[in-house]
């Protein structure tokens, strides 16, 4: 088992045809993903990667050939949300979208309309989900993590990275990497991830990386607190941040006295989470 | 990107919220003429995009187009909290009998606009929430149906304003929303809007903060940047792409991502150092923007040496050490450099920057170390 993902999604690539959805489409049909059609509108008819992926105009047609049941987004982030919307009134129950710079105010549009539908979207401004040995969705390096029982969810992505790469290291497996993205306003929360780690079997204890910025991890600290069995621990990015200043990700920044990583890893280790100090410190916290 | 007062009440006032008669002013006699035709009474206020303006007396009241004159002369040559004033605003002076607080931005957790409204205007609204959170009233918008008048009524009766103002109130708020709305503002504030003595709303005060990323659709307010009020290196930056915050520290830190680059910093701290920067140089970066990286963090004088982190994946470390070796020769730093190259193409990374005089560590714990030990050793030389 595993979370989201796995060895039976069949995944649609929006923005197929693009630098970056036609070079991560390669990567992720080399790991194992069913890559099974591509969506770029113009482009329908044409088939790319060695002929294998047949590319559609609209994201309804490509669903009912293909039978896709998740699609990834590469599109610029002007067109992005059109993108999101689209995957959502096709009723794709996962989109996970990888864009980022989308404007906020677009994603308050979108994510009411994908609440409605009641599907799930994923980022956007994430690095996408992993489920090592089965299924690449999104920019996860391919080599970084082993298949195995620890749940990752992160707010970062090349940190992430270090994680996976240091869990693997110490010879620890992962069941589902997911990246939820550093954007204020975004689909999945770690609540939401939290949850599904805790009905899934194969997952045993849960790393979460959280950063400055909202209020996300103290939301997820009182949900480990009462909702939790599984062991969590946790890294925050940008305890040395200064305050009004965002740091890279449109969503870390510490306003108006919110947002500190003091009083996340605060919040979290009154939950019972082991903080470290060091993302490398990590593997050596979970048993 | 912030937008100055002048061009924030410009705004606001195209969506029809009142604001005071005034001009803005490059110079003093620009100044003294906008007074003239006002008449009476102005106040004469510093342009510039930090708070406490009033404090470091940036705003003041003028009796005359003389002193209107003088005062202009006096605060176009200061410099708030290290920027300098190169406009002023002159505006009628009101006296006000009441100062109330309306303004909307984005709500992350509830994800959507929220509108805050306060009987307590003319002080920091953050202030209010600290020692008052009960005189705060808030309204949430749904994204799709945008403000509705029974909200605006709500906040109107909320904040105990007088029934003989709730109608040009509810289009005043009507009217934030919409320049918040067509502008992709993440702030649209009035603080404070005032009730005159002649019994009208006035915004005597306002702020638009834009969110950057939705600037490409209004190319007529990227033109309003001021550029005078960038510090090069972020301009740089800025037009690269790259993520840079300047700290105060001397630890210069080069890292892919957001996330790894404020770990990055962290365990400087935690070593015992203190980062100089922020700079994340992206997904996939080319050599080009990595030398322009590197060429920024230089530019600082306060760093006494370099850390480069970057865990490859889509970025490949063989470029990253391309775009390093330009640098260096163009530069010719005489500060040391720690790297630490992991991942994608890592082995000819290093290769490349074999030959380089450059410290390389294994772990992101040992580079961290390593840079705060070389930046003691090089502030005892």
């Amino acid at each position: 088992m595993s979370i989201l993902i796995n060895k039976n999604t069949r995944l649609l690539v929006q923005g197929i045809t693009g630098q970056e959805g036609f070079f991560h489409s390669a990567h992720m049909m080399n790991y194992g993903t069913k890559v099974v059609a591509g969506v770029t509108p113009g482009k329908g008819g044409e088939w790319v990667l060695d002929g294998k992926i047949p590319v559609f105009d609209t994201v309804k047609s490509a669903v009912e050939v293909t039978g896709a049941n998740c699609s990834v987004i590469f599109v610029p982030a002007r067109f992005a949300a059109d993108a999101i919307l689209e995957a959502a009134d096709a009723e794709l129950p996962l989109i996970v979208c990888i864009t980022e710079g989308i404007p906020v105010s677009d994603m308050m549009r979108v994510q009411s309309f994908v609440q409605q539908k009641g599907v799930r979207l994923i980022g956007p401004n994430c690095p996408g989900l992993q489920t090592p040995g089965a299924c690449n969705v999104g920019i996860i390096p391919g080599q970084i993590a082993e298949a195995g029982s620890v749940g990752v969810v992160s707010r970062s992505g090349t940190l992430t990275y270090e994680v996976l790469y240091a869990l693997k290291l110490n010879g620890m497996g992962v069941s589902t990497c997911v990246g939820i993205g550093g954007d204020p306003i975004k689909g999945t929360n770690f609540i939401d991830v939290l949850g599904l780690f805790e009905d899934d079997p194969q997952t045993e204890s849960i790393v979460l990386i959280g950063e400055i910025g909202g209020t996300d991890e103290e939301r997820a600290a009182e949900f480990i607190r009462d909702r939790m069995t599984k062991q969590t621990v946790g890294f925050i990015a940008g305890k040395s941040a200064p305050p009004g200043k965002r740091m890279g990700h449109a969503g870390a920044i510490v306003e108006g006295g919110e947002g500190l990583a003091v009083d996340k890893i605060k919040a979290l280790t009154s939950a019972g989470v082991k903080v470290v100090d060091h993302p490398e410190q990590i593997p050596e916290m979970i048993f | 990107m912030k937008l100055h007062e002048y061009q924030s009440k410009a705004v606001f006032a195209e969506s029809g919220v009142p604001i005071p008669r005034g001009g803005v002013a490059s110079t003093a006699s620009e100044a003294k003429s906008i007074a003239q035709e006002l008449g009476g009474r102005v106040v004469v206020k510093a342009q510039v995009l930090v708070g406490g303006r009033g404090k470091a007396g940036g705003v003041r009241l003028a009796n005359s187009p003389l002193e209107a004159e003088d005062l202009a002369t006096q605060i176009l040559g200061m410099r708030i909290k290290g920027l300098p004033v190169s406009k002023v605003l002159v505006d009628e002076a009101v006296e006000p009998v009441a100062e109330i607080y309306l303004g909307v931005t984005n709500d992350r957790m509830m994800g959507c606009p929220v509108m805050i409204a306060s009987s307590e205007g003319g002080i920091d609204i953050e202030e209010v929430a600290r020692s008052d959170p009960e005189k705060i009233v808030r309204v949430y918008i749904d994204p799709l149906l945008g403000l509705q008048e029974f909200q605006a009524r709500y906040l109107a009766s909320a904040i105990e304003l007088p029934r003989n103002h709730w109608r040009e109130f509810i289009k005043i708020c009507l009217g934030l929303f919409n320049a918040y709305k067509k502008t992709d503002s993440t702030l649209a504030e009035i603080n404070p809007l005032v009730i005159t003595q002649d019994e009208k709303l006035l915004a005597l005060d306002g702020k638009i903060v834009l969110d950057d990323n939705g600037l490409f659709r209004h190319p007529e307010l990227v033109e309003m940047r001021n550029i005078d009020e960038e510090a090069p290196a972020e301009r740089e930056a800025r037009i690269y792409s790259l993520s840079y915050v300047k700290l105060e520290g001397e630890i210069g830190c080069m890292v892919n991502g957001a996330g790894l680059a404020m770990a990055t910093m962290d365990l400087t701290k935690l070593a015992g150092g203190e980062p100089a920067n922020f700079l994340d140089i992206g997904g996939g970066a080319s050599a080009e923007k990595v030398a322009v990286g590197l060429r920024i963090i230089l530019s600082d004088p306060n760093v006494k040496v370099v850390l480069v982190n970057v865990f490859g994946g889509i970025t490949r470390c063989d470029e990253v050490a391309r775009g390093i070796l330009s640098a260096i020769e163009s530069e010719k730093p005489e500060v040391p450099m720690v790297t630490r190259l992991v991942g994608t193409n890592e082995a000819e990374g290093r290769r490349l920057l074999a030959d380089a005089d450059m410290i390389t560590a294994s772990s992101l714990k040992e580079a961290a170390r390593i840079a705060v030990e070389k930046s003691k050793e090089v502030g005892k030389k």
